[in-house]
């Protein structure tokens, strides 16, 4: 019974439901009425529940072929696999809207479920403020973008789905993206909370920087999987586009590495509080600007496929109520706010508070280039575009300070401290860096890579020089260490991960810039010689695919007359829409990638020619793999002891499970 | 330390920071940043030929001719907005959804006075997608009223040849 009727009737009450969670507990938190207040967080289960039924019912109607679902019928098809079908459900605007208010739902009840030992006016606060995020969101779905509109007649089959977005990378890209996008939501509130109550305090700190680190996880993962399947589904060999859609996701990313940075001063030292507040705010800001500039076609890019006008005007307005008003109440109450504790310029909180500012000016530049084009067009009526060379000569200069300063940081002890005693520790990693800059010559081409080159391995030598400074390694018996290792906090090891995860990205991004490519049109049989491996197109066959036909090339890869491997690029097309897509072979030995793309046949039949592509990538998947590496180290940081929301105490009162029913 | 030097060290770091910022994208602005061309622009005054652009219209039916040079293919095809025509010239493989009489984007130099040497070309999505641009010079050269529907369908792009954009590009130079 899970008709797209009903679905569409949980929508409706999961709006209302969190229109009630918007609006009564923050009557209640100003009342101090503890009734109005426990209906918070069974406001906001309910709400998650409701909109848990209406997205499985649209995911029932995917899987049934319920083609009298518009949604359903523009989007999907009988002989679509059913992975494809279930993953298709988010993959168009309504349904993607749809899953975005369900993460918020889930991000309102689960502040419901862990945020117990929370004060309980903090907590009506939060999740009365995501209620009213959600109230937002979930009538822009059910007003403009309504996912279980029927049509009439319902069609024999549906259209079926764009053959480059069937690809499991792509399945489940959105919802990891959005997960990190919708998870800065509970920062936010807690923002909004901490302006309406005007209090900001060491608590408050680290009870916010748990919700952030998982948003962080979330985003960066779902920044290196769009990256990952821009790689090896566009064929072009490049990883990063400068896209706006791309800077749209990037932009939260920085405010929100900030975020998690300048949260750990409010925790530790009390100061920066006014600053983290700001963050927060600016942080949901973009991420929901960053929907915005996906859905409303304001920016023209190679992903934008929605285009409608009805839509860019309420999310415009949308978006002018969250981030204006939230603006307008941090203007109204910040200065309420206390100034925090005093510290030395060079300190942990000194260098915090750097990193704060270069990762700022990363995004303010960031930010020039994706929206000047934009303003050029709308008030001078002159187009122009900022790719790739605007965004090295800003972003790298100012990167390169903050990798130098990532290797301090962590070690400076809090209040006051010596550089010296610092700098004298981390000899070791200066050789290391300096070494890996005398290799760097030698391999690489160019100053930038180099020096970019040098200082990842700085940030990775850094990093485990905080941990074996912290575990005395090497100056202590072995047993020590490992006694030390264990005692300490997983806070510390996460830090040191992800920064190491940096370098690693980093030094993914160095050697990438000397990637080789070459593109040649052959007859089968040709050897070609790129990067000192020889590749023999051996042969090219057609082979029939379930709703596709594919040419596919036997690509024999051999290095000093010694066989890598044969990879099978292939090119497809597609019966229904008329449509080719490439399909990229590659080998990766985890230091470079072979990368082998088919292109088109010409000549006559009997002696045909290909077009082939080749590339050599070295060390293309650190860059990925740092980035999970960076998501892993913010996970491990998690899991530390002090971070555990919920752990110490529960909630005495009883009449919070009253609301409940 | 008292609380007024830590704010002069803030505001210092501050400065700092975002003033170079701010001078790594002016820097960027005047250098880096590319324009976006139509083919009757290309026509009326060409870019210098240092200079990067993106030239945006419509692939010109018939006018894709594929040739080697020695192993590397290159690909000659004409990219029109309806009033003016310029060759493009690209060595490497055009993307899946490049068609003839469809909308397309070259990044590349201009060498006057029709010719184009494309170091990238995109293809849209979107089959029904057209660039801005040419939907100006579409209703510029009076084949598309927007008061009268929707703009002309990709297909009927098709029809539109160099002979067609010539005579467009004829039309108001005889009006003058």
């Amino acid at each position: 019974m899970l008709s797209p009727e009903l679905g569409h009737y949980a929508l409706a009450l999961a709006c209302v439901l969190a229109a009630v969670q918007g609006i009564i507990p923050l009557i209640g938190a100003s009342r101090r009425d503890a009734r109005l207040m426990a209906l918070a967080p069974g406001l906001a289960i309910g709400q998650m529940i409701a909109l848990s039924a209406s997205f499985l019912s649209l995911i029932y109607a995917a899987v049934t072929d319920d083609f009298s679902v518009q949604n359903i019928a523009e989007n999907s098809a009988v002989s679509k696999p059913l992975l494809y079908k279930i993953t298709g459900v988010w993959g168009n605007h309504e349904g993607s809207i749809l899953l975005w208010a369900l993460i918020l739902g889930l991000c309102g009840a689960a502040v419901a479920a862990f945020g117990r030992n929370l004060p309980s006016a903090l907590r009506a606060r939060v999740i009365a403020v995501l209620g009213l995020v959600a109230t937002g969101f979930e009538l822009f779905c059910l007003t403009t973008s309504d996912p279980f509109a029927r049509v009439w007649p319902a069609p024999m089959d549906g259209q079926g789905m764009n053959p480059l977005l069937q690809d499991p990378g792509l399945a489940f890209h959105p919802p990891i993206l959005y997960t990190g996008y919708v998870g800065f939501a509970v920062p936010f509130a807690f923002a909004i909370a901490a302006l309406i109550e005007g209090r900001v305090d060491a608590a408050w700190g680290r009870w916010v920087r748990p919700w952030a680190v998982a948003a962080w996880c979330f985003l960066t993962c779902g920044i290196a999987m769009g990256s990952w399947w821009s790689y090896y589904v566009l064929g072009w060999g490049g990883y990063w586009f400068w896209d706006p859609v791309e800077n749209a996701s990037l932009i939260p990313w920085l405010t929100g590495t900030a975020l998690i940075h300048s949260a750990i001063v409010v925790e530790k030292r009390e100061a920066l509080k006014i600053w983290t507040v700001l963050l927060a705010i600016a942080t949901f800001s973009f991420s929901l600007s960053g929907t915005f500039l996906v859905r409303s076609g304001i920016l023209n890019s190679v992903h934008a496929f929605a285009n409608d006008p009805a839509r860019g005007v309420f999310i415009l307005g949308l978006l002018g109520v969250v981030i204006g008003g939230s603006l307008a109440l941090f203007a109204y109450r910040a200065p309420a706010l206390t100034a925090g504790g005093l510290f030395a310029p060079i300190s942990r909180e000194g260098a915090l508070v750097l990193n704060n500012i270069l990762l700022c000016s990363l995004c303010a530049v960031v930010l020039t280039g994706t929206m000047y084009p934009p303003f050029m067009s709308l008030l001078f009526d002159r187009t122009i575009s900022v790719g790739k060379p605007f965004f090295d000569a800003t972003t790298i200069p100012l990167a390169l300070p903050l990798f130098i300063f990532m290797g301090f940081g962590p070690m400076l002890p809090w209040k006051r401290a010596q550089l010296w005693p610092v700098l004298q520790k981390l000899w070791i990693a200066a050789i290391v860096a300096a070494l890996a800059c005398g290799v760097a010559v030698f391999r690489l081409s160019g100053v930038l890579p180099i020096i970019c080159a040098a200082a990842a391995v700085w940030v990775i030598a850094a990093s485990l020089t905080d941990l074996a400074e912290r575990t005395k390694l090497f100056r202590a018996p072995i047993g020590t260490s490992i006694q030390r290792a264990r005692m300490l906090p997983r806070a510390i090891i996460g830090t040191a991960i992800a920064h190491a995860g940096v370098g690693i990205t980093v030094l993914g991004l160095a050697a990438m810039s000397q990637a080789q490519h070459k593109i040649v049109e052959v007859p089968i049989g040709t050897t070609e010689q790129l990067a000192g491996y020889t590749w023999t197109l051996k042969a090219v066959e057609q082979e029939p695919g379930p709703n596709y036909t594919a040419m596919v090339a036997t690509l024999e890869v051999r290095r000093n007359g010694q066989l890598i491997t044969i990879m099978h690029p292939s090119k497809r097309s597609f019966n229904s829409q008329n449509q080719t897509t490439t399909d990229v072979a590659i080998h990766t030995n985890m230091l470079a990638d072979l990368y082998g793309v088919l292109g088109d046949r010409h000549g006559p039949d009997n002696n045909p020619t290909y077009v082939l592509r080749l590339h050599y990538n070295p060390l293309a998947p650190w860059m990925w793999l740092g980035a999970l590496i960076m998501a892993f180290g913010g996970a491990l940081s998690l899991s530390d002891r002090r971070m555990r929301v919920g752990a110490p105490q529960r909630a005495k009162s009883s009449s919070a499970t009253v609301s409940v029913s | 330390m008292t609380r007024k030097t830590r704010r002069l060290w803030l505001v210092i770091a501050c400065v700092a920071c975002l003033g170079t910022a701010a001078a790594l994208i002016l820097r960027a602005f005047s250098s880096d940043i590319v324009f976006f061309v139509t083919p009757s622009q290309v026509e009326a005054s060409p870019p210098p030929a240092d200079r990067t652009v993106k030239l945006g219209g419509m692939v010109v039916a018939g006018s894709v001719k594929r040739e080697k040079h020695g192993e590397t293919p290159v690909a000659t095809f004409a990219v029109t907005d309806g009033q003016a025509a310029v060759t493009v010239h690209y060595e490497g493989i055009l993307p899946d959804l490049f068609r003839e009489g469809q909308s397309v984007v070259a990044i590349g130099t201009v060498h006057p006075p029709h010719e184009f040497v494309a170091s990238e070309v995109l293809a849209k999505h979107d089959e029904t997608y057209m660039p801005k641009e040419v939907a100006e010079a579409l209703k510029k050269s009076g084949k598309w009223d927007p008061r009268f529907g929707p703009p002309p369908s990709a297909a009927s792009w098709n029809s539109m040849t160099v002979q067609d954009a010539r005579k467009n590009l004829s039309a108001p130079a005889a009006a003058n």
